[in-house]
């Protein structure tokens, strides 16, 4: 065993590293470049620019609610409804309201929708927006409560409705309660529109599975962002049941619209504005 | 109390009573109507108009098969967004024609697949949900087998929720519960427990309000027995719902589902 007990003494090596690095190869920080998720191509982060809108392929990239009532809302317009709202686990699923407390500091919003009231170039109304950061922007019960006592309130107080939708679907860690909010929230929006008020979506990437199959497609008019993902079922999903790939174009928000299921693709910078006009147009 | 996992394999056993079965035993006259008057006939889901103690209605259900060749005509009970369009088509005729609807729910879900998509499955389940929320006349949901997600509840937007003792209904199968949750498919079992998607827990949660027996003391009742336990329940509820005007039905249904 004495053979394993030797210590070898290498000969220590003093290397000047700052002096090993070769500047012919540039240094590149982190995050100077973006890489876009629907063109693939990198990008320099600052052409993104304001707006966060590839450059390359038109496709915006997924923003917060906060990011969004700054580009929408008029300036200082916004005033935020229910920003406190207590979490029910009807499931009593293990590790969900730790994962939900967590969500909520890293998205910075009590749930994943946003809800109140503002104004969008003059124009008064009720506007909703979803949070992808927030647990995949997943619909639970908060969700569609917040949702629902704001198109109830803009029923009462006849304003019109904007909803951004970005969504994963149906919150799984609450089970059946939420597939019942997709029930809940179109009672609202039926009551809403039999009022004769305008209720408008604007779906964003992604939109998917409960939150499509409900009030995403529901409204007066569907706007979408550019290059946004718009579906109900996951393509992965249709993927490993039919066993075939299927091409790129499939679920964008362009294909969508080809098949008959969006009014209008308007790209970021030009979202206000339009929303204004139709707002506007649809004033009595 | 029955084991979640042992309610979800009895959910699924072809040998259940399906829609066909049901309306031929429990009801007159049926007539079957086809097609959304859109694109095609989509045969996962069956309607028409039927009476029950002379009372005409419509009745409009999920139909699945027992043997396998009959079962991929169907598509195993999941419905395309025509199917869904052709559901709408027959409770919108219901509504002009004041006749209440009874739907009967048995699938695994709204079919995922290119064409389902492209033909806007979303907004066929969406434009139900919207529909039937102001319905004027009685709406009754019947789960019989498998309640499965959205394609589920696009049916199930009634004024009452009624499910058979052995029946299930989840916003997903336990499998891709578990896969989505745990990444892992195999603990279905575990996922079933957790879901709360037997009849007794749902009717805990108030999401349903009624199950309809098949089984006394533990054994098993005969397709008759559970027949006839089924008619009297929809008679009952046939009765009920008669004197209710059509904004009271609109506004009880609205509640119904506000309460979530």
């Amino acid at each position: 065993m004495k053979l394993f007990k030797k210590k070898r003494v290498y000969i220590p090596i003093h290397v000047d590293r700052t002096q090993q690095e070769d500047t012919t190869v540039p240094v590149v920080p982190n995050g100077m470049f973006t890489k876009c998720p629907q063109c693939q191509k990198s990008i320099y982060t600052k052409d993104l620019g304001h707006d966060k809108i590839c450059p390359e392929c038109g496709y915006s990239f997924r923003i917060c609610a906060t990011e969004r009532i700054e580009l929408i809302a008029d300036e200082g317009s916004f005033e935020e409804w229910d920003k406190e709202m207590a979490l029910s686990n009807p499931l009593d699923f293990p590790g969900y309201e730790e994962k939900w407390k967590q969500a909520q500091v890293k998205a910075n919003t009590n749930e994943a929708v946003v809800t109140g009231k503002a104004t969008i170039n003059g124009h008064q109304t009720v506007i909703c927006v979803m949070d992808s950061t927030f647990i995949m922007g997943s619909m639970g019960q908060i969700v569609g409560e917040k949702i629902t006592r704001a198109v109830e309130r803009a029923t009462a107080e006849e304003l019109s409705v904007v909803i951004f939708t970005a969504s994963g679907g149906a919150r799984m860690q609450e089970g059946i309660i939420s597939l019942m909010q997709m029930a809940k929230i179109s009672g609202a929006i039926a009551q809403h529109s039999k009022a004769g008020l305008l209720y408008i979506t604007v779906l964003t990437d992604p939109t998917t599975g409960g939150v499509t199959a409900s009030f995403a497609m529901q409204g007066d008019i569907i706007l979408s962002e550019p290059r946004a993902l718009v579906g109900f079922a996951g393509k992965r999903v249709i993927e490993q049941t039919i066993k075939e790939t299927l091409p790129d174009e499939f679920q964008l928000a362009e294909s969508v619209m080809e098949n008959g299921f969006i009014d209008k693709i308007v790209p970021r910078n030009e979202l206000k504005n339009t929303l204004g006009k139709l707002l506007k147009l649809h004033e009595k | 109390m029955k084991k979640a996992i042992d309610i979800v394999e009895r959910s699924r056993r072809t040998s259940r009573l399906n829609t066909l079965e049901i309306v031929a035993e429990v009801f007159e006259d049926f007539i079957e109507f086809h097609g959304d008057r859109l694109f095609r006939d989509d045969k996962a889901i069956v309607g028409g108009i039927a009476t029950l103690n002379g009372q005409a209605v419509t009745v409009i259900g999920n139909q699945k098969e027992q043997d396998l060749k009959e079962n991929i005509r169907r598509n195993f009970g999941s419905a395309h967004p025509e199917g869904y369009r052709k559901s709408l088509r027959l409770m919108k005729q219901a509504e002009k024609f004041n006749r209440p609807v009874i739907n009967f729910v048995n699938t695994a879900g709204a079919y995922c697949g290119v064409e389902a998509e492209d033909r806007g499955q979303g907004e066929a389940i969406a434009r139900n949900l919207l529909e039937m929320s102001q319905l004027k006349v009685p709406i009754l949901s019947i789960i019989l087998g498998e309640g499965g997600s959205g394609g589920a509840l696009a049916l199930a937007m009634g004024n009452e929720v009624w499910m058979m003792e052995n029946s299930m209904y989840s916003v997903l199968s336990p499998e891709g519960f578990s896969s989505i949750l745990w990444k892992d498919a195999s603990r279905a079992k575990e996922a079933a427990e957790v879901m709360k998607l037997t009849p007794e827990n749902l009717m805990e949660l108030s999401v349903i309000d009624k199950i309809l027996p098949e089984s006394e003391n533990e054994i098993d009742l005969s397709n008759e027995e559970i027949l006839l336990t089924m008619k009297k329940e929809i008679t009952d509820f046939l009765k009920k719902m008669a004197p209710k005007t059509s904004e009271e039905l609109i506004q009880e249904r609205y509640e119904k589902f506000r309460a979530f």
